[in-house]
This record gives C-alpha cells, structure tokens and sequence, in this order.
C-alpha cells in the first residue's frame, strides 16, 4: 500500500476510533511492526495500543528457562534452540553465559535442524527447546515423529508450547484492563483458523480482528474493530487466514501433543494451555528423559515484565526500562526477544520517548 | 584434485624451512608479483612524502567462498577500504595467512588470486606477508589477515568532529547484500537468493568524492559489521548532532528485503562489504553523488538524509508513513563469521 493510501487509512481510523479506547495485539510480529512504523503516532494520543502474552519467549516462566539452562550443564546434552532465547535471563544465568562458560548450545532456525544435528552426531544428547504458540508447535511436532521415523533415538524435545485461546480467556478474566479489541495474531491464525477466537465475542463480548502484518493490514484490523457496533470476531488477514486454519498442522499438533497446564509469565498457571508430548512419544519427551534440578526460580527484582505481559503496565511505565534495563543489558525477557514489547518500543523508540 | 599430500598444505609447510620456501615461491610471490616481494625480505622498504593512514583486519568468514566474492577479495577489499575512509590511496598491503593443515594448496592458489586481481583494480601491491599453518581443527580452513598503509589525499581532518549541522548524508548503493549472500552459501537457511555480496574496493569511490567535494568531505566510512545503521549512530553520538535519514531513500534489492522478511532481519544492520557513508557539506552533495553515480561501485548513490541541530545524539528514521523512530546500534551477536 502506497504512503498516501496508508495515511488515509490512518486519518479514518483516527477519526472514528472512541476516546480512550485500548486495543491489545498478541503477538510479537504485530509488536514489531506497530514500534517499526511508528503507528501509535497516527493515533489519537488518548487511544493505547498495548501488546499482550504474544511473544513466546517473554511468555516463558522462569522456571521452564531454569530448567533449559539445568539441561545445558548435562556433559551428554546438546541443547538446541532459536536464537531468540540465548540471551534471556533465567534465575541465575543465561544460555549465552552458559554457553561461554563451555556448555554445549546450539542456535537451529528449525526444529528439522536440530533433528540433523541429533543424526550427525549420535554419540550426543540433542534436545531441542520447543518455545512458541500453534505457529512452532506444528514444526516442533513434524520434527518428532521425522526423528521417530529415522530412528534418530538421541533426538529430545521439552516441549514449551503453548496456545493462545486460553491465554486471552485468562486475561479477559481477570478482567485488569478494559480492552475495546483484540488484533488477533495472523500467524497463529493461519494454524488454527478464525474461528477458534469467537468466544471473545460470544462469551465476553469483546471484538477481535485476525490482522496482517503490513502497516495497511493493522491500520485496516484497527479500523474494523472501531467501526464494529456490536463485538464480533472478524477476519482482515483474509489472503492468509480461513476460519478453520490449516488441517493438516492441526492434525500433526493433535497426533503428537495433548493439552496441558502451562505455567505463563504474567498469568500464571493456566489450565489446558500447554502443549505435552502424548505418552506415545515419551521417548522423544526431554521433561521424561532428562530428570534435572532445577532449584528455585526467582523473578528480577523490580521487573515487570508479568505486568507489561497482561497489558497493565506500558514498558515505559517501568523504572527500570531504558535506565537498567537495555537490549544492551536486559533485566527482564520482554526487553531481550526481539518481539518483546520493552525490546521493541525501546528499539524503536519515537524521539520523544 | 586428488587426495594425495602434495595437493594439501602440511604442517611442514610452515616450518620455517624448504616446505615453507616452495610454498611462497610458488604460491604467494607468484600470484602477487612484484619486485618489493621477490626480494623476500623480512620487512618491506616503501617511501611516502604526506600523511601516512595505517590499518589492518583479520577475515575468518564462512564459507571461504560466496556469490560475489571469498576471503580474498574480501581481506584486500575490507583493508582498502579502511584506509579509503582516511581518505587515503593504498599505497602497500601486508597479508599473513593462518592455514589449517590439510587446507587444499589448489584453493589456496585460487583465493591468492582473487587477492592478487582486487588488489591489482585497487592499484595496491602486496609487498609482504606471513604464514603460519596449525593442526587439523586449530582454525576453520583459512583466516587472512591484510594490513595497509595509505597516502592520505587530503590536508583537512576527517571525522565526525569534523561533520556540520545541514551537511549532506550520501550512501554508495544498496545495503544488506553481503551479509545476505552469505548466509544463503551458509545453506543453513534452506533458500536459495540471486543476491550477490557487494564485496569490491572502494578507493576509486572515494577519490571521485574527493574530487567532487574537495574540503567539503566531513566523514567517511564503510558500513560494515553493524551495517548503516551503527555508521549513522556513532556519527550522531560523537558529533553530537542529529541526523534525520528518510527510509524510503535508502536502497535495498527486492532480493535482501524478502530474506530479510523471512529471517527477521533489518537490512539496516547488515553487513555491506562494499558500500560507503559521507558525510559532506551541503552544497557539495549533488556533485558527489553525480560522480558516485559514474563510478563502477556508485551507481545506486543517493542523499539519504541530513544533519541537524535537533535531537542531537541521535539518529531519526522518517518511515514512510511520515512517523519518526530513533536508529539505535544494534545488540549482540548478529551473524558471526560474516567477514
């Protein structure tokens, strides 16, 4: 969409949006490029745009983080992991810090990768960190049986996948920020459909849009949530998102994973929002194979990125962003993924910020 | 190219010794040919009358070889253009090679020669160097390192000290293209890109900017590791003026804007292996970039912003939509081994 087209669609929204409304995204990409495009300068300055649980790294407890890190220091493992989650800080340490003091870390870009890795080197342990939402846990899932089916027997997964639905019930229902909409996360959308997402509507009555990732794409998802009369969950991501999503990953995830608890930063333990390996992989399971000692896990102090998670709190609200805590030397998760929302507005910070 | 041991470098070969005496006789005094070299002395002798620009940088990248370029290029390129940003003429290299034992003598003739062709269309000899080889796994294959020395044509001083509020913000071309085609010969990634790195000496570059400008140029520099983006802020922080970039004018290929999109990468960071920032007064910047546009590296040179009195420290991003971001330095470990 040209420049002009782009500012159009910015001055309707802007025109019509209510006074005071907060909309929330949910997921990282959207994070970025709301921060990248300045878009929040286009709004009203009394309309917030905040992010929610959507960045997968952020989203992981501490003492998930903990127990990777606890892996790493096995002599027999290889941890493989996306490189998003190398500088995150568990309780005492993080994977790069563990990694210069000798551990064996492995930065893959798929899970497929870190199956090859396993199967050229049989006499190691590979487990593979699988972090995200129905976007990775699809790939996660073709890497385990693709392991089954080459007999790649030192192939392991710990399993951190987690679904977003219930993550925005437990949000909803906690009931901290008024939220006029949702921007519903398009990637997520293209595995699991539309329509998983009509609950918003039906059972709390808030709006939701599936969006794009272009600037066009969120302008136009914003506009549609403020020109709704009555919630309903819409779909503006229409070149890449069907109301039933794609079948054939959602069969893969249903073959290989079952729903479990699923401790979230922010928001706790949430029933049925995780994703385990089915008894039936158990072989493949790193959380059976491997019994590691975790210790207590402890948050940074004066954090809070749990807060910034739920909405309730804007990254530049906290005292610690932009003053102790930098992508240079991050306190909290949100401040090193990429897709964080303190990574991300601090990187792309406005000049009056 | 068989597998037998007078095809490979030994360990021998850096002994000191008869090994040692064949190998730069038949692979470094024969592929750089000069009379400085022949001499094989410990030291080359050379003799300048201005000021002298002095640098050196190691290469470790990986693979040795990628679509528009390998080691060699890269290591008399990267020196080069090191020195072009003092505004300086090459006026002699040093290379010292640190061989891993079993690298093939047959490739290493080749990249010698890559060195040898970069070094001749900069007009630089290489007149002296070093090897060492190492045991099997004490290195990756082969890391060069050039050091140079230049003949600074210019009396002013060049530096952000020396940049002014409304001069001009030039970039040579388009950025991102050396760190993308890397990556794609990494194969790690599983694409496959036409995009070519960028990898060329600049020095003709910079003496037309030179010419064009004369005491006008404020600042030069090659954006590599950290890409344009760390170039821009270092400028912002130690002038402390603010530069105002327009993203719409800064140049990036279809081709390094999808892998960039697929990878989550800003082309902004980038590495460029052949491309350079100036910074010049005002009223010299259209004759700069009409003869950056004439020059075999320059054709995609462009204004690409200002400097101002405002927000001073920092770099401003105008997006297209018309909104304003600061350009920060990238964090931590992008791409190791990229050069």
């Amino acid at each position: 969409m040209r420049a002009e087209a782009l500012l159009r669609l910015a001055a309707d929204l802007a025109a019509e949006v209510g006074a005071g409304s907060t909309f929330m995204e949910v997921c990282g990409t959207h994070t970025m490029a709301i921060a990248r495009y300045g878009l929040r300068d286009l709004l009203p300055p009394d309309v917030r745009l905040v992010s929610g649980p959507g960045c997968p790294v952020c989203v992981t407890a501490m003492h998930d983080l903990d127990a990777v890190i606890a892996l790493c220091g096995l002599p027999e493992v290889t941890v493989a992991t996306f490189g998003d989650l190398i500088r995150v800080p568990a309780s005492c340490t993080s994977l790069a810090a563990a990694r210069a003091a000798g551990a064996d870390v492995r930065v893959v870009y798929s899970a497929r990768d870190a199956v090859e890795l396993a199967a050229a080197q049989p006499s190691r342990e590979v487990v593979f960190v699988g972090i995200g939402f129905e976007t990775t846990a699809p790939t996660t899932a073709a890497s385990i049986l693709e392991a089954r089916r080459r007999g790649v027997r030192n192939f392991s997964v710990l399993a951190v996948h987690k679904t977003m639905p219930p993550a925005l019930r437990a949000l909803l229902d906690l009931g901290e920020t008024p939220i006029a909409g949702f921007l519903l996360p398009g990637h997520v959308s293209v595995i699991t459909g539309s329509a998983c997402f009509d609950f918003l509507a039906a059972d709390y009555g808030v709006a939701g849009v599936v969006a794009g990732f272009e600037p066009g794409d969120i302008l136009e998802a914003l506009l549609m949530l403020a020109r709704q009369t009555t919630p309903a969950v819409e779909n503006q991501y229409t070149r890449a998102v069907q109301p039933w999503g794609n079948t054939v990953a959602r069969d893969l995830m249903q073959r290989v994973y079952e729903p479990r608890d699923a401790d979230w930063r922010g928001l706790g333990v949430i029933p049925g929002s995780g994703l385990g390996l089915r008894a039936e992989f158990a072989d493949h399971d790193a959380a059976l194979r491997f019994l590691v000692d975790t210790g207590e896990s402890f948050e940074p102090v004066g954090c809070r990125c749990g807060e910034v998670l739920r909405g309730v709190t804007d990254p530049t609200d906290c005292a610690l962003f932009g003053r102790r805590c930098t992508p240079q030397e991050p306190v909290g998760a949100c401040m090193v993924s990429s897709e964080g929302a303190c990574a991300a507005r601090y990187r792309f910070r406005g000049l009056d910020d | 190219m068989t597998d037998d041991h007078g095809d490979r470098i030994l360990l021998g070969h850096g002994s000191g010794g008869r090994l040692y005496r064949d190998l730069v006789n038949d692979v470094f005094v024969a592929a750089f040919r000069n009379p400085v070299l022949a001499r094989l002395d410990d030291a080359a002798v050379l003799s300048s009358s201005g000021r002298i620009a002095f640098t050196t940088d190691s290469h470790v990248v990986r693979p040795l070889r990628f679509p528009g370029g390998d080691i060699g290029r890269l290591a008399v390129a990267g020196t080069v253009n090191d020195l072009a940003t003092a505004a300086a003429r090459p006026l002699a290299l040093a290379a010292a090679f640190v061989i891993e034992e079993g690298f093939l003598l047959g490739e290493l003739r080749l990249l010698c020669q890559s060195m040898a062709a970069t070094a001749a269309e900069a007009g630089v000899l290489i007149v002296t160097g070093d090897t060492k080889v190492v045991e099997r796994g004490a290195c990756d294959g082969l890391f060069i390192t050039v050091t140079g020395v230049g003949e600074v044509v210019v009396r002013h001083e060049l530096g952000a000290a020396a940049v002014r509020e409304g001069d001009a913000v030039i970039l040579s071309g388009g950025v991102g293209d050396h760190a993308v085609a890397v990556l794609a010969a990494r194969g790690e990634f599983h694409f496959r890109t036409p995009v070519e790195s960028d990898c060329a000496p600049l020095w003709d570059l910079v003496e037309a900017a030179v010419d064009a400008a004369g005491a006008g140029v404020r600042f030069l520099r090659d954006p590599t590791r950290g890409g344009l983006t760390t170039v821009l802020a270092e400028v912002a922080e130690e002038s402390g003026l603010g530069i105002e970039i327009d993203e719409e004018a800064i140049p990036v290929t279809p081709g390094v804007r999808s892998v960039c999109e697929l990878l989550g990468l800003d082309p902004l960071t980038l590495a460029n292996e052949g491309k350079m920032v100036l910074v010049t007064a005002a009223e010299t910047a259209d004759a700069v970039v009409a003869a950056w546009r004439a020059a075999p590296y320059g054709a995609q040179a462009t204004r690409i912003g200002t400097v101002t009195s405002a927000h001073g420290g920092r770099v401003a991003l105008r997006t297209r939509l018309g909104t304003r971001r600061v350009l920060d330095m990238p964090v931590g470990e992008l791409l190791p081994r990229i050069c």
